[in-house]
């Protein structure tokens, strides 16, 4: 079974469809225990990270979380489940992170006054290495974007995939039995589907 | 690089799409899902149901028809139309939508936006910007009460003696004119947590003419959220010239898809082949 992580502060419908749609069934659940009993843990993310962290600490999930990455359990993390890996971030002033990958959570600051903040839209992900969350996944193809911070890694070997807006920024990270993207995989049409199925299969085949 | 964004728009009233209904291909043309799964298919980039169902009682309806587009495609979903209160957008984001866009209840509370920004994310909350030119015989709603908030009257209209070129907001499909300066409500909007302005221009809706591209560019210029082009398109040009010379970030259009008069895919070749960059 697959967890997907309700911290109550968005809509969670999407993921769970996206994932029966390429035929894996996932859990929405709040409760620690179901993360314990998971094969696989998915924390999808809007909002902001401060309540993240804070929601996640509040359900008694953080350590669910960590104890699940530590188990060697594949963990999937979208958009501020990406952020939350890392040890701080500088929005809404420093805030501590899950501290499972070093280095900080920033803002875009671009020069150029053309490209707005919120980045939202389609936007191309530079593959930096085999992945085998993006299977069957052409290098440079299109996900949907959602965010105005970014992750930045102290180690460049977690790097999975960069995307060009204003800056090159981390758009997924891969070490080990964690995967995370910046995009909305469960947005992002037939490319994020098969990157979800990617996922399920990487779980199904760990429990094998 | 971030691709321009093509969006097609389907007017739903009462849970049924309103322009015509005649098309082949599609099992029930009338049917907001099956018009939903034609664009997903076609490559939209995103897809905005505007809800004009005039009743409240069938206000649940647009609920149901976001759930079972949210079923089956996954591409983001605006809904526009009848958002009064934050349950109104707890209830659509639970349905499966990923943006409400919010006009009148904007102009009625400005603060709304603030406070659905905070609790939902700013990445959710469109304010759609209904503009129309401003013309000397124009008559307007009484000023908005408002207007006593010094931080808030800076969006108070100042009609130019000189024939300059300023746009008011509208609202109520473009029938009531408010005394409220369109780029300066954007920015406005923006401060208090909008996360995209849908503008739309309400001398163009309708005509095929084209986008207000003064307007666009006014807008796109003065706010640094992203801002969606819609009111006007009745050619392929039209789309590139409000994504190139309006500066928009993304091209809105109903009819000229609606009618099937060109594909997403067609509107894409044509944009890329002009050196826009989008998603093929």
């Amino acid at each position: 079974m697959i967890a997907v992580i309700d911290y109550g502060m968005g809509n969670l419908r999407s993921v769970e469809k996206a994932f029966l749609k390429v035929g894996y069934d996932v859990r929405v659940t709040s409760r620690p225990e179901d993360v314990q009993k998971a094969d696989g843990v998915v924390l999808p993310g809007v909002g902001a990270f401060r309540d993240c962290m804070k929601e996640l600490s509040d359900l008694g999930m953080t350590d669910a979380v960590v104890k699940a990455i530590i188990e060697g359990k594949p963990y999937l993390g979208i958009c501020l489940g990406l952020q939350v890996l890392f040890s701080e971030s500088e929005e809404f002033g420093r805030c501590r992170g899950l501290d499972i990958f070093r280095g900080r959570v920033v803002r875009f600051e671009l020069e150029d006054r053309a490209l707005k903040i919120p980045q939202m839209g389609w936007n191309q992900v530079s593959l930096k290495r085999q992945c085998p969350l993006f299977r069957d996944i052409p290098d440079n193809s299109y996900f949907y974007f959602v965010h105005s911070f970014y992750v930045a890694p102290d180690d460049e070997a977690v790097v999975a995939g960069t995307t060009e807006y204003g800056v090159p920024f981390t758009s997924a990270v891969w070490k080990d039995n964690i995967y995370a993207v910046q995009f909305h995989p469960e947005k992002s049409q037939a490319l994020g589907l098969r990157l979800l199925k990617n996922f399920g299969d990487i779980v199904a085949q760990v429990k094998k | 690089m971030l691709a321009k964004r093509i969006i097609p728009c389907l007017d739903v009233k009462d849970g049924r799409v309103v322009k015509g209904v005649n098309f082949q291909n599609l099992t029930d043309a009338g049917d907001p899902v099956e018009n939903a799964k034609f664009y997903d298919d076609e490559g939209a980039d995103e897809l905005v149901f505007l809800d004009v169902t005039a009743s409240h009682e069938k206000r649940k309806i647009i609920l149901d028809v976001v759930g079972r587009t949210a079923d089956d495609v996954f591409m983001p979903l605006t809904v526009g139309g009848g958002i009064k209160g934050l349950d109104d957008i707890r209830d659509l984001l639970n349905a499966g939508c990923d943006k409400v866009s919010i006009n009148t209840t904007a102009v009625h509370d400005p603060f709304f936006i603030k406070k659905a920004s905070e609790r939902f994310g700013s990445q959710c909350i469109v304010v759609a910007v209904d503009a129309k030119r401003v013309r000397p015989d124009m008559t307007y709603e009484p000023e908005e009460p408002w207007f006593s908030d010094p931080f808030l009257r800076e969006v108070r209209l100042v009609v130019p003696s000189n024939g300059g070129l300023v746009w008011a907001i509208s609202t109520h499909g473009g029938r009531k004119m408010r005394f409220i300066d369109a780029v300066k409500w954007a920015k406005k909007m923006e401060d208090l947590g909008a996360g995209e302005i849908l503008l739309t221009s309400m001398d163009r809706d309708g005509t095929r003419d084209g986008y207000d591209i003064d307007l666009t560019r006014a807008i796109a210029e003065a706010v640094t959220i992203p801002v969606v082009a819609s009111g006007g398109v009745g050619t392929l040009e039209h789309l590139r010239e409000g994504l190139v010379e309006g500066k928009a970030d993304a091209a809105l259009a109903a009819s000229i898809f609606h009618y099937r008069e060109y594909s997403i895919t067609q509107a894409k070749e044509y944009l890329r082949e002009r050196g826009v960059p989008v998603r093929l």
